[in-house]
């Protein structure tokens, strides 16, 4: 067996025995059409229209899309564009809410009685992937031959720091768990059921086996608390052995790995017809008041979960959604709670000061602690001096940005950001490629 | 409140820095710093501090001249400067151990760009530089003061690889002498349990990992002893215990994955024991760790690490 990489990351679990606590209603919410990876929903409210919770606003737009409901009663505002995190537009709908929280009429669960029906009932719940991927789950579970088939894994590993909203949901909703184990069973008839838990968790892997000991093909493993347990490949090597070969999907090895709160997601969508309109967050970091889990309605702003944890001290220099491994930096306290945000985190000026970047030592760490296997420092060195065909060589596709490379780097190079740009200049020298043969083809 | 700053992730890092690094090596080489003090007296002490200090001297002062920004703070230069005083004999007057730090950090550092972008080692090249151009002065293993000086004639003469290149093996020292150190030598390379000292902290502090120092050592024994020499002394030998666990681990000019360092240390063992037995110089391991640096980039290609699940390209 392969030893893979990773980080000893520091853990700062401080809010696992915090209850969330639902935040009161926010004046007004915004909901992405894209919260998923996939087309963006397309809107079907427009200014003016009166919402209630749970009612479609956006449809899916295609095979790989999702969805999207009002979080909160009230009307419309406006559909327009804003600037999301990712630096780019994305449609939204703006619903200002009247407090009351009053459930869509429609809302009635729905009839699952085989797997078609189960899958559908996925797609409509609204469900994505939400340990932060934001995969349309009903995508992932739409198998041509369910057969082959043989592992799901329950992913709780949650190995970022800070985060805890996993853990929460295994404590708080283990019920849900057990009954979205026996669902999955029942509909997708897959054999082995894995619960994944890092061994910082224990409370959790013991509430978890209280069931899975009583039932069979049901497990929970417990994983070294080592950053990227909880990476999808990494998850898969670990439990069953199976490696997922560059290009393919765990399918293709008899895998499908779901979150957590994914699957409590689906059992609240399948038992009262209510979509996903509401997140657990984690609500933690050096200028947060008052850290804690908090229940928010999808939508709700930044700004209002901190202001529900006592606010924000000192000078907050860094605000993330995520962990600090792989969460994004927002640019502002206005950015939407998204489907699949599990953690707030904000930060002071002395948290979030960028260490100076000194020239690369070769010291070879960021090789010996990529769980991909991969040699980051060479994807540096190719993207500097501008040779897509390294990139290529080296394999920049088959990384996953857990960041362990620069996590680990004592010249404190920012690897993942030349791994991200390395991504784009070969897609582009890709394209080009691909133009360039095409026309030769069509001049032929 | 203030702008928020968006970066890229993680926006968490570990403690370790460059300088750090530099610190634990300087640390590592301080017993056999003790060592030489002792072994050879207390001028040992002023050509290492000499070159400690005149290596980040010269460094500052062409990164000033160049307007450059200053690097000597991250103590490479210093530990560049601790490496070549440990690849001189005691006697070696300081003006041509300057020729030494300048041909170090300028010829084989700066010009090529500075830290991390040297191809060959700088403390084994300066040496390289120093050997040809001062024969008799490198090769001056004369040496007094030391605590030993007069137990030992051993001490004043050959070394022993000169010894044994000569035929003279009944002169050599016992094997208590080459571990201790108290023999003729570089005043750094002499000590064995100092050096494997230094290369316990090193190994413990996982600034280096075993496989070139471990492929170095275990080539030079098992060709050595193949050839018909006394293993154990070719090993306690010459400058092998330095080179394995300080040069052939340098991170810049040495591969960074286990297979890669693996076939460092095998190709820099087999060299080593080549000129050795058949060379017209008496020790070879600087040469061949200057060899393998060269080869180092090939290397590296062919042994590049399998990404995990990746396809065969």
């Amino acid at each position: 067996m392969r030893k893979l990489g990773g980080v000893r990351a520091p853990h700062r679990k401080g809010t696992a025995a915090s209850a969330p606590e639902r935040i009161p209603i926010p004046p007004e919410v915004r909901l992405p059409m894209s919260m998923h990876i996939g087309a963006p929903a397309k809107p079907v409210v427009k200014a003016g229209d009166a919402v209630k919770v749970g009612q479609l606003i956006g449809e899916a737009s295609g095979f790989v899309s999702s969805p999207v409901h009002a979080s909160v009663s009230g009307k419309v505002k406006r559909v327009d564009e804003y600037d999301a995190v990712t630096g780019l537009g994305a449609l939204s709908v703006v619903i200002e809410s009247d407090g009351e929280q009053t459930p869509h009429d429609g809302l009635r669960a729905p009839e699952v009685n085989d797997m078609k029906s189960f899958l559908g009932a996925v797609r409509e719940s609204g469900v994505v992937g939400l340990g932060g991927a934001g995969f349309p789950t009903a995508v992932k579970l739409t198998v041509k031959d369910i057969s082959a088939v043989d592992y799901i894994l329950i992913n709780g590993a949650e190995c970022e720091p800070y985060i805890t909203s996993d853990t929460r949901t295994m404590l708080d909703e283990t019920e849900l768990l057990e009954e979205g184990a026996l669902l999955l069973g029942k509909y997708l008839g897959v054999k082995n059921i894995v619960f994944g838990v890092e061994s910082n968790k224990p409370e959790p892997i013991s509430r978890l086996a209280e069931f899975t000991s009583r039932r069979d093909g049901m497990e929970v493993r417990t994983l070294p608390a080592m950053y990227p347990q909880g990476g999808e490949k990494v998850l898969i090597y670990q439990i069953t052995g199976r490696r997922v070969p560059e290009g393919k999907l765990p399918l293709d090895v008899g895998v499908v790995v779901l979150n957590c709160t994914t699957l409590t997601a689906i059992v609240k969508y399948i038992k009262t017809g209510m979509p996903l309109v509401s997140k657990c967050v984690t609500v933690d970091g050096s200028a947060v008041v008052k850290p804690g889990n908090v229940v928010a309605p999808i939508g709700a702003p930044l700004s209002s979960l901190f202001e529900f944890c006592g606010g924000l001290k000192g000078d907050v220099k860094k605000v993330l959604m995520g962990g600090p491994m792989m969460g994004i930096a927002a640019p502002s306290l206005d950015m939407p709670v998204l489907k699949a945000t599990n953690a707030a985190l904000a930060f002071s000026e002395k948290d979030a000061r960028l260490p100076e970047e000194t020239p690369c030592i070769r010291c070879g760490r960021c090789v010996s602690h990529c769980p991909m296997g991969l040699m980051p420092l060479e994807f540096e060195r190719a993207y500097r001096l501008k040779k897509p065909e390294l990139l290529e060589r080296y394999k920049v596709n088959l990384c996953m940005e857990c960041g362990c490379c620069a996590y680990s780097c004592p010249a404190k190079r920012m690897l993942v950001q030349y791994i991200k740009l390395s991504k784009i200049m070969l897609r582009e020298r890709q394209a080009a490629d691909k133009a360039a043969a095409e026309r030769k083809e069509a001049a032929v | 409140m203030n702008e928020l700053l968006v970066s890229v992730s993680p926006h968490i890092r570990d403690g370790a820095t460059t300088r750090g690094i530099m610190r634990d090596v300087i640390i590592a080489l301080a017993p056999a710093a003790a060592a030489s003090v002792i072994i050879f007296g207390a001028r040992a002490a002023l050509v290492v501090a000499f070159c400690a200090v005149a290596c980040p001297l010269l460094e500052a002062a062409y990164e000033k001249a160049l307007g450059r920004k200053a690097t000597a703070g991250d103590l490479s230069a210093c530990v560049t400067g601790v490496l070549l005083a440990f690849n001189l004999p005691v006697g070696i007057p300081l003006w041509k151990a300057f020729v030494g730090c300048a041909a170090a950090i300028i010829l084989v550092k700066q010009l090529f760009g500075g830290l991390g972008k040297n191809f060959a080692n700088p403390a084994i090249t300066a040496r390289i530089v120093m050997l040809l151009a001062f024969p008799a002065a490198m090769a001056a293993w004369a040496c007094g003061g030391g605590l030993f000086g007069e137990t030992y004639d051993a001490v004043t003469g050959a070394t022993p690889l000169t010894m044994i290149a000569q035929g003279n093996t009944g002169a050599l020292p016992p094997l208590s002498a080459m571990l201790l150190g108290v023999r003729g030598g570089c005043l750094g390379e002499t000590s064995a349990v100092a050096l494997a000292l230094g290369g316990v902290y090193l190994l413990a502090r996982r600034v280096i990992t075993w496989h070139a120092p471990a492929a170095f050592i275990l080539t030079v024994f098992v060709f050595s002893a193949l050839l018909g020499r006394d293993p154990v002394y070719q090993v306690l030998s010459g400058g092998l215990l330095l080179g394995a666990i300080f040069m052939a681990t340098d991170y810049v000019t040495t591969p960074q994955t286990a297979a890669g360092r693996l076939v460092f240390g095998l190709g820099a063992g087999l060299i080593t024991v080549i000129i050795r037995a058949y060379g017209s110089y008496p020790e070879g391991v600087s040469f061949s760790i200057l060899l393998m640096n060269i080869l180092t980039p090939y290397i590296g290609r062919l042994t590049a690490k399998k990404a995990f699940g990746g396809a065969d390209a």
